[in-house]
């Protein structure tokens, strides 16, 4: 909803709650449905009501616990039947520097303060290690914004009495426990209260009145910050840019003016904007942020202009590049077939207004960011939180690599007139096995972000995989596939259920970008071998239709199983019959299956 | 601004505020007349009151207000 992204108008989303709440719902989408526990250490009753619109609009319905009134701490240290009972999937610690115990004193001994440091972060630790015991969920915990005056002046910050020195340790320690805790996230209240200003952010107005640590107005910014975190690590980030090129990436038009007109590098103004942008776009890239192109021009120009001599991201840096007179939805479309997302997974960066709002319209799901002029183009991407970062895995830093192999995998293809000569030429190598630690937090994330080979849809935190992997009743399988051009990375999962002779497949889903190469049938290869090694008698596949996994309703079907019931929702069972004769399906990939002893991959 | 003007403000954002659309306010109009409006809620009424009008209430006005009528009374003061 336009209303919800960056820039908003927080008056206007606190005033009109109720019906931008009424809106989203009628939008009748697959929500992911989700518990939040909201701990708070002053009001946080619309903080709780405004992220509930941020996560709708993310396509994530929560349903909340929100603590009495500075309760954070008896709610986390002490038994707590209520919140037990609840089985959060994230906590929220909402704390600021009003519920700090005991500030330093002018006077006492440096030694002393250190101490009263030591003892303020420790009681915040515990908390979170004793909510980590009982939850073992994700926990989001603002650190401290500055506080309102400064008795030392400017010196408040170097003197170690100070509140700015104080509280710049104690966020000091909180980002240190973030660094060696998984399931831990900072919300940079710091960054946040500064960016809004501080003293209008601070206005004590509302802490007296309401007892709310900031001021009403910026709770949208609050809340839009807390729902970007938690949609990340739901897997639910943008994952790629698709590009206009005349005045977005340079300024001028490369066709008319000619590249050497182009505004872009030191020598004028516009172009240091333009540079600098071209920058921003390529630190993203080194996140794995995928560069594609999206332009109305002539392709040779298109790519003069992106090898000016100034301009930092060159042709190599991009995986799709559509310069044609095509209608920019439907480029966009074409460049996500080719890599294989859904459409919303991009976001369309265009001057000019029409085209965003040609596909704002045409395909709804796509961000569309309302860039109004180049200089402030580095801060409408980074604000809008499209690729919050929540955990930076190996695939994230190299997927721009794996992409561009898939390009190149492609281009194979179109080269071999036979699909299966094709395949063999890939020598693809498969690894797989039961959940091993080192793929955990990847298995979850593919849980929560796959949506077209996915059978059920079932959707599983960290902690949900966890206890599968440890579960004797629970089959588990994952599959990483990589072949001569690059590894891909852990593809596939399968969760199935034992009940006497029946394995339940409550989970089956694979990458897309794995799509027709005979892994899905190397994981039933292995699956069939495994379920009979442990006296399973018939394989069961469940299929339940979304509005995204029409590519699977015949899954089971093509996989040899027979249905054995269709509901009229569409939901279908099937079966495989494990006591005939099963014949080995993937003829391509050489499967290695180590549970133990991982390979050098 | 006339009352009336004022009041034609107050309709709106009490509109915009409970999501109703019948909702009309009067000199008397209490709390204890429109079912979802609680302290909690008051606040944002306050804030979406201050938008409207460009305008800020002190602490002890925002306490001190005994029905919309008294809103009315410091908005006509301060908007002049």
């Amino acid at each position: 909803m336009k209303a919800l992204e960056y820039p908003f108008d927080s008056q206007w989303i606190l005033k009109k709650k109720k019906s931008i709440k009424r809106t989203l719902l009628s939008e009748n989408r697959d929500f992911i449905k989700k518990k939040i526990a909201v701990l708070g250490g002053s009001t946080t009753h619309d903080i709780v009501k405004v992220l509930e619109l941020f996560l709708l609009d993310q396509g994530i319905q929560a349903e909340f616990y929100e603590s009495e009134y500075n309760q954070y701490y008896q709610d986390a240290m002490f038994p707590n039947e209520t919140l037990k009972n609840f089985q959060p999937d994230f906590i929220y610690l909402h704390t600021t520097n009003r519920n700090i115990t005991a500030y330093p004193v002018i006077g006492e001994s440096d030694d002393e303060t250190k101490e009263r440091l030591e003892g303020e972060y420790r009681r915040f630790e515990a908390m979170w290690e004793r909510l980590e015991d009982l939850y073992h969920c994700p926990v989001i915990q603002n650190n401290f914004e500055f506080p309102s005056y400064r008795l030392l002046g400017n010196q408040d910050a170097a003197i170690l009495q100070g509140r700015v020195s104080f509280l710049n340790q104690l966020n000091g320690r909180l980002a240190a426990y973030a660094r060696s805790h998984a399931h831990f996230y900072i919300l940079d209240l710091q960054y946040l209260s500064a960016r809004c200003g501080l003293d209008a952010w601070a206005d004590p107005f509302y802490w007296y009145m309401y007892k709310y640590a900031l001021a009403v107005p910026f709770i949208p910014e609050l809340s839009f910050e807390i729902s970007k975190i938690i949609k990340s690590i739901l897997g639910k980030n943008k994952k790629g840019l698709a590009l206009d090129l005349d005045n977005t990436l340079w300024g001028g038009v490369v066709g008319d003016d000619g590249p050497e007109q182009l505004a872009i590098g030191q020598e004028i103004p516009e172009g240091q904007a333009y540079t600098e942008f071209q920058q921003y776009l390529k630190e993203l890239k080194g996140l794995g942020i995928l560069l594609n192109v999206n332009s109305k021009n002539e392709p040779e120009n298109a790519l003069a202009g992106l090898r000016h001599p100034d301009g930092l991201l060159k042709p190599e840096d991009f995986i799709v590049i559509k310069a044609n007179w095509e209608p920019k939805n439907e480029n966009l479309l074409a460049m996500a077939r080719e890599l294989n997302l859904l459409p919303e997974s991009l976001v369309f960066v265009d001057d000019n207004p029409a085209e965003r709002s040609l596909v704002r319209e045409q395909l709804p799901g796509v961000a569309v960011p309302e860039l109004t002029s180049p200089e402030t183009a580095v801060r409408l991407l980074d604000r809008s939180g499209f690729f919050e970062v929540t955990g930076l895995s190996a695939d994230d830093l190299k997927r721009s690599e794996m992409y561009r192999e898939n390009a190149r995998r492609t281009k194979l293809q179109a080269a071999f007139a036979d699909y299966g000569e094709y395949l063999v030429s890939l020598e693809m190598e498969a690894e797989i096995g039961r959940f091993s630690p080192i793929y955990l937090a990847r298995i979850a994330q593919l849980t929560n972000k796959s949506n077209q080979f996915n059978l059920t849809t079932r959707r599983y935190t960290l902690s949900g995989i966890e206890a599968a992997a440890a579960d004797k009743e629970q089959l588990t399988l994952c599959g990483r596939l990589k072949d001569k051009f690059g590894d891909n990375g852990v593809v596939s999962v399968v969760i199935g259920r034992i009940r006497g002779k029946v394995l339940h497949l409550e989970l089956w889903l694979m990458s897309c970008r794995v799509l027709k190469r005979q892994m899905e049938d190397a994981m039933l290869d292995t699956l069939v071998e495994r379920s009979k090694g442990l006296g399973i008698e018939e394989l069961r596949g469940y299929y339940y239709p979304t509005a995204k996994n029409a590519m699977v309703r015949e899954f089971y079907k093509t996989q040899g199983f027979t249905k054995i019931s269709e509901a009229d929702n569409g939901d279908t069972i099937w079966s495989l019959d494990l006591t005939k004769p099963y014949k080995k399906r993937n003829q391509v990939i050489k499967v290695v299956q180590e549970d133990d002893e991982r390979r050098n991959f | 601004m006339t009352r009336e003007e004022i009041f034609e403000g107050l309709n709106e954002v009490f509109r915009d505020v409970f999501d109703d659309e019948d909702i009309t306010v009067g000199e008397t109009t209490t709390a204890a007349d429109i079912e979802d409006w609680d302290s909690l809620e008051h606040i944002n009424l306050v804030v979406a009151v201050e938008r409207h009008f460009g305008m800020k209430f002190s602490m002890g006005e925002v306490t001190g207000m005994k029905d919309v009528g008294a809103m009315a009374d410091i908005i006509e003061e301060r908007v002049k």
